[in-house]
């Protein structure tokens, strides 16, 4: 726990978990707090070195969002606008920053709304997760007035009149409100409920490199933007150059006259300082962006950079090899601004006989792996997952069957080729016991199936159509 | 026709090639088929070029033989290549019997179908591949000429597998696109064997629509592990074929 002056009163400034579940809470007398617990910890508290450890997780943050600011004492903004895909989903983001600060041992409590206040009041005072777009109201309405970010006074004030949720106090008359409480009460109300913009100050790391450009008149036409975007790479491949650099992530921003700002944010497979790669990687969601009444200012950060040697300029002809490979990385680039990077990626053989199992994503760019499967039989080129239930016909236990319907599909097979036995692997975890039986089966079209029996006929294997062959 | 007026046939056609542009130096990827190479203009399967693959038979909606078949072409060019899908029925290891290497394949994976076209678009767009090959349920006749002018800009052949799970999306396959190639694979049966087992699989292969070249259809045996194609043994016997195994012989 530690404690602060305020006045000539010891308050409690931040209490841990533990102190809390005792009754202790922040704002509570240090002397009362004592009386409580008498063998309290107390730590005198900084100030100052919180505000440097939150700007270090706000740095930290910038992972998730190019647009990070701290909010003292306590906070973090991040706009996750425009970047939410890259993890799958809102949720998904979130889950994941809430346990990877877990692990870190901060106990976080997050949430995703449309206003950066309704956030605000949901993760304090509210269930913690996203609320939906265009929800916003109803889920402030409920929360406590304290999620408002309004002075201690004029909160005791709002109490005193009975004023105890957000929906109380927006359904009151404004004039009155405003005359009887100041501009700002009714301000924080509009930023709570998303009427009122509130702009997000990006915090930007000093050493990163970055290039910015401001205009004197504001712009908006796709084509102005493109070409300032280029010569923006252009500067910053220059900056990166001399520090012998490249980018790995690249974020650019953009702020418009009503003061709103928007970002963007592509990844890049390897360290890239090819200023005309680089832009053109932003050329589809530049598209994207809503200029309003126009941009006033561009800036393009390399938010995340790695050691690049300075390399010679392939001379056409000569290592062909090599310009096929870094040609490669610009290709996966480009398509993984489009889809993510997670959705490029390559197939590795894994040393299993479990066709479930058989193969594992690796990045697009790993180096090659070399391996192929283990020599088997003639293997699908399509897999039914999960495999669909068969009801096949032997004419002898253990014999591949003589007919076969699946899908409502009578098919009378022609030629057969098994048992092949593939073992469940138990050293992997495989809680299923039954070893499958596979047969190729043709059928007297032509067409050829892989199905297989969980358990031999005697034990009552059950069939199941797993594969297409050609 | 004699062999002086086919050499000046050839002679044409490449000179008509020239005027059309596109890359000069690319020849047509042969089949090492007399009966397919014969048939089709320059020798073989243009490169630098839109092919268009539809299944017939049973369960065509997996497309198990059409996969097969563009693997095996996909194999026999030189170089990576993207295989941009939306569904994740693909099997590996199946690849890999007609000799396309996992190593060789970059996959890049659409969340839904209509995101395909524009990834399929910009692996055309990046000269180092041998071959983008598509998954593609719709393909209009702006978006497919869209895609034969990225691949003739660049000389990267794109390999389209069309696919479907409806009725009527398999009837959107009948549209016409500005494809270079039309084929379908159906699968027929094998070859009897003296003892229970199965051989090599054994597929129709028509060719529906060809850019100089009539239609026709062939009985073929399936890709073996290098991605070739060949002649079933019983039909290979036939009277028309003896120039070719004399040729195959000398």
């Amino acid at each position: 726990m530690t404690v602060h002056t305020v006045g000539s009163r010891r308050v409690v400034r931040a209490a841990c978990a533990a102190a809390q579940e005792t009754g202790l809470h922040v704002g509570m007398a240090l002397a009362q707090a004592q009386a409580l617990v008498p063998n309290l910890h107390v730590v005198e508290a900084v100030p100052d070195e919180d505000e440097a450890s939150l700007r270090e997780l706000a740095r930290w943050a910038i992972g998730y969002s190019p647009v990070v600011a701290a909010d003292p004492p306590d906070g973090l903004w991040i706009d996750i606008a425009g970047v939410a895909h890259l993890f799958g989903s809102e949720e998904e983001l979130l889950a994941d920053l809430t346990s990877r600060l877990t692990r870190q041992g901060i106990a976080a409590k997050a949430a995703v709304a449309d206003a950066p206040g309704a956030a605000w009041a949901v993760a304090r005072y509210g269930a913690t997760g996203v609320v939906p777009t265009g929800r916003t109201v109803d889920a402030v309405a409920t929360l406590s007035i304290r999620g408002l970010r309004i002075t201690a006074d004029k909160l005791s004030a709002l109490h005193k009149l009975g004023i105890e949720r957000v929906g109380q106090l927006a359904a009151m008359p404004r004039a009155p409100l405003v005359r009887r409480f100041g501009r700002d009460v009714a301000l924080r109300l509009d930023q709570a409920l998303g009427h009122a913009f509130e702009p997000i100050t990006p915090l930007i790391p000093k050493e990163t490199p970055m290039a910015s450009c401001a205009f004197a008149e504001p712009i908006g036409r796709l084509e102005d933007l493109k070409s300032v975007l280029l010569r923006l790479a252009k500067d910053l491949c220059r900056q990166l150059e001399r520090r012998g650099e490249g980018v790995r992530r690249l974020d650019l921003l953009f702020q418009r006259v009503d003061q709103k700002s928007a970002c963007l944010r592509i990844g890049t497979a390897k360290a890239n300082r090819d200023a005309a790669h680089l832009a053109k990687l932003f050329d589809e969601r530049l598209q994207a962006i809503d200029p309003g009444f126009g941009i006033e200012e561009i800036v393009l950060i390399a938010s995340k950079v790695e050691p690049l040697a300075e390399t010679q300029a392939q001379v056409r002809g000569l290592g062909e090899e090599d310009a096929g490979e870094a040609d490669m990385g610009q290709l996966v680039d480009r398509l993984g601004a489009r889809i993510g990077m997670k959705k490029v990626y390559r197939l590795a053989p894994v040393q299993s006989l479990v066709p479930e199992r058989m193969a594992r994503r690796i990045p697009a760019l790993a180096p090659p792996t070399g391996s192929v499967w283990p020599e088997t039989l003639p293997r699908p080129t399509r897999l039914l997952d999960p495999p669909e239930p068969v009801v096949a016909t032997a004419l002898l236990p253990d014999h591949p069957p003589r007919f076969f319907v699946w899908r409502k599909v009578r098919h009378n097979v022609a030629k057969a080729d098994g048992p092949e036995r593939i073992t469940p692997e138990w050293w992997n975890g495989d809680k299923s016991s039954a070893a499958r039986d596979y047969y190729r089966v043709e059928t007297e079209q032509g067409g050829r199936f892989w199905i297989f029996r969980d358990a031999p006929t005697a034990e009552g294997g059950r069939w199941w159509m797993h594969g297409f062959f050609s | 026709m004699n062999p002086g007026q086919q050499d000046r046939l050839a002679d044409l056609r490449l000179q008509i090639a020239r005027y059309e542009g596109g890359p000069q130096n690319t020849t047509p990827l042969p089949f090492s088929l007399r009966a397919l190479d014969n048939h089709l203009p320059g020798g073989g399967l243009a490169r630098g070029a839109l092919h268009e693959m539809i299944e017939a038979g049973l369960a065509s909606e997996f497309a198990g033989s059409t996969t097969l078949f563009t693997a095996g072409i996909a194999a026999r060019l030189k170089g990576p290549v993207l295989w941009c899908l939306n569904r994740r029925d693909l099997f590996a290891p199946g690849l890999l019997r007609a000799g396309l290497h996992p190593d060789r394949v970059i996959y890049a994976e659409a969340e839904r179908e209509r995101e395909i076209l524009p990834l399929i678009e910009e692996g055309l767009r990046e000269k180092g591949l041998a071959a983008v090959v598509g998954e593609v349920t719709r393909m209009s006749l702006i978006a497919s000429r869209r895609l034969q002018l990225a691949a003739e800009a660049t000389g990267v052949t794109a390999l389209i597998i069309r696919r479907w799970w409806t009725l009527a999306e398999k009837d959107l396959v009948h549209l016409p696109t500005a494809a270079v190639t039309r084929w379908r694979i159906a699968p027929t049966p094998s070859e009897l064997m003296p003892v229970p087992g199965l051989g090599r699989e054994r597929w129709q292969v028509e060719l529906l629509r060809c850019r100089g070249a009539e239609p026709r259809t062939w009985i073929l045996e399936a890709c073996d592990a290098k991605g070739r194609l060949a002649l079933p043994a019983d039909l290979a016997d036939r009277s028309d074929q003896a120039a070719d195994r004399r040729a195959a012989a000398s």
